[in-house]
This record gives C-alpha cells, structure tokens and sequence, in this order.
C-alpha cells in the first residue's frame, strides 16, 4: 500500500537530483531544467499532503497551481535573460558569466 | 492497487528520467527526458486523484514550458558543447546528498496525521469554487496575471533587437 511517505520520498529524491544539476552544471539552460525539476518536486509533496491529509479541502492543489504559474513566469524570464546573455557574450556558460563577482 | 503499481512505476521512470537530466553530457537529450519526467509526474498527479493537476502539468510543462526550453536551446549553440559539471562537482554531489538524508529523516519521523476520507473524484468544480468562490484565493488569482503579464513584458523587453 502506497502512502503519504513514498509521495514524500519520491519528491526528496526529485528534488536532491535537481539540487545536484544546478549546483554542478554549467550550462545556463540546463541549470534551468534543474530548477524546474526542484518546483515539480515540490508540487508532488504539495498534491500528496493534499491528497492525505485533507483530501477534502484540495488546498494543496491550488497551491501547486500557483506554483506552476510562477514557474511558468520564471522560465520565460529565465530562458529571455539567457538568450540576451548568449547574444553579448557568445557563451551561456555559468562560470564564465561572473562580471558581478568580486 | 492500481494505484500502489502505478505510483512505483511512474516514480522509478520519474528518477531516471531526472537523473538523465543531470547527468547526460547531450543538452537536447537531457531536455528530452525533462519532459519525459514531467509526463511521469503528470501520471502520479492522476495517482493521488489530482486529474484537474494533471492535465495542467501536460498543458503548462509539457506543451509550453519544454517547447521554451528547446527553442533556447537551438537559440543558444551550446549543443556541440555539451552539458559539462563545473568544479564543484563533488560538493554539490555531498550537498545533494546531505539534504535528501536531512529532509527524509524529517518526513520519516513526523507523525502525519493521514486522514481516512476517499479523496474528491472530479475535482475540476472543487478547485474552481476554492479559486473564484467566498473566502477563496480570489486575491492571488487576481495577482496572478499581474505576474504573468510582467512577466512576457520582461521577456519581451530582454531579448527584442535594439
């Protein structure tokens, strides 16, 4: 029997993958995708509280919904930053994009 | 039981897929399998009886957010480059690590109070009366394009030819 936990550990497990890509890549996009991987994460824990702890109530889905638009809003923004950044600079290359380091 | 088989199929897909993700040195193939995995968590929204969620996920990341992000990559030529991991590789790996361990011991030992009621099957009118009805999230629903409008402005103010 499947419970709130496996749903728990999956989204975990989700996460710590996407947590992984965008500390040690380099690549802007992929980094991205990493991102979007942690929200996805998120929303599966959101829907499974939803779902076992107040299955009436659906809390919880809203709340994935507004995370989905501001992941939505996120990727646009992202992606549009990025591309003007390839378009200065030649390269989307995350180390290589450091001129507000000190 | 359907359920139970559903959700260990999709999650073992799901993990694969997003290890593939972090770990293939192809940028398209590793978009690829982004969206693979966002089919797999549309599957598991279906699982926990969220079928309004799940046809959202498919219409949002599926249909338009993998399509953003293979245009940026055929926008961007980092394809012949490749995916390469800085040199913070094995620190991120631990980091990676140290949270999942922290975050299962947490959700492992916090006593969830499981309510037994049967979850709402269609649950497309419930959502519509949370978002647009008395007392709900009528608010952030208003706030919400807002965002949104911001945020094609934004998009469209960064990568326009001057």
């Amino acid at each position: 029997m499947v419970g709130l936990e496996h749903y728990l550990i999956l989204s975990a497990v989700l996460f710590s993958i996407g947590l992984y890509g965008a500390l040690a890549k380099r690549n802007a996009i992929i980094i991205l995708m990493s991102i979007e991987l942690m929200l996805n994460a998120v929303n599966i824990a959101m829907v499974a509280f939803s779902r076992y702890v107040v299955p009436l109530m659906l809390t919880g889905q809203v709340f994935a919904i507004f995370i989905m638009v501001v992941a939505a809003a996120e990727v646009a923004v992202g992606l549009a930053i990025i591309i003007a950044i390839y378009r200065h600079r030649q390269t989307i290359d995350a180390t290589k994009i450091d001129l507000l380091k000190w | 039981m359907g359920a139970s088989v559903g959700f260990w199929v999709l999650g073992i897909i799901a993990v694969l897929a997003a290890l593939s993700v972090v770990l293939l040195r192809d940028v398209f193939r590793a978009a690829l399998s982004l969206i693979l995995c966002f089919l797999m968590v549309a599957g598991l929204y279906l699982t926990l009886s969220a079928d309004f969620l799940a046809a959202v996920q498919i219409l949002v990341y599926v249909g338009a957010i993998s399509v953003l992000i293979i245009l940026a990559i055929m926008l961007t030529r980092e394809v012949q480059r490749g995916s390469p991991s800085n040199r913070f590789r094995l620190p991120a790996f631990f980091v990676a690590v140290l949270f999942f361990a922290g975050i299962a011991y947490a959700m492992l030992n916090t006593p969830w109070q499981i309510s037994s009621t049967p979850p709402l099957e269609p649950t497309t009118p419930a959502i519509a009366g949370l978002l647009f009805g008395e007392g709900g999230f009528i608010l952030p629903v208003e706030i919400a394009p807002v965002l949104l409008l911001a945020a094609i402005l934004g998009a469209i103010v960064l990568v326009r030819e001057k």
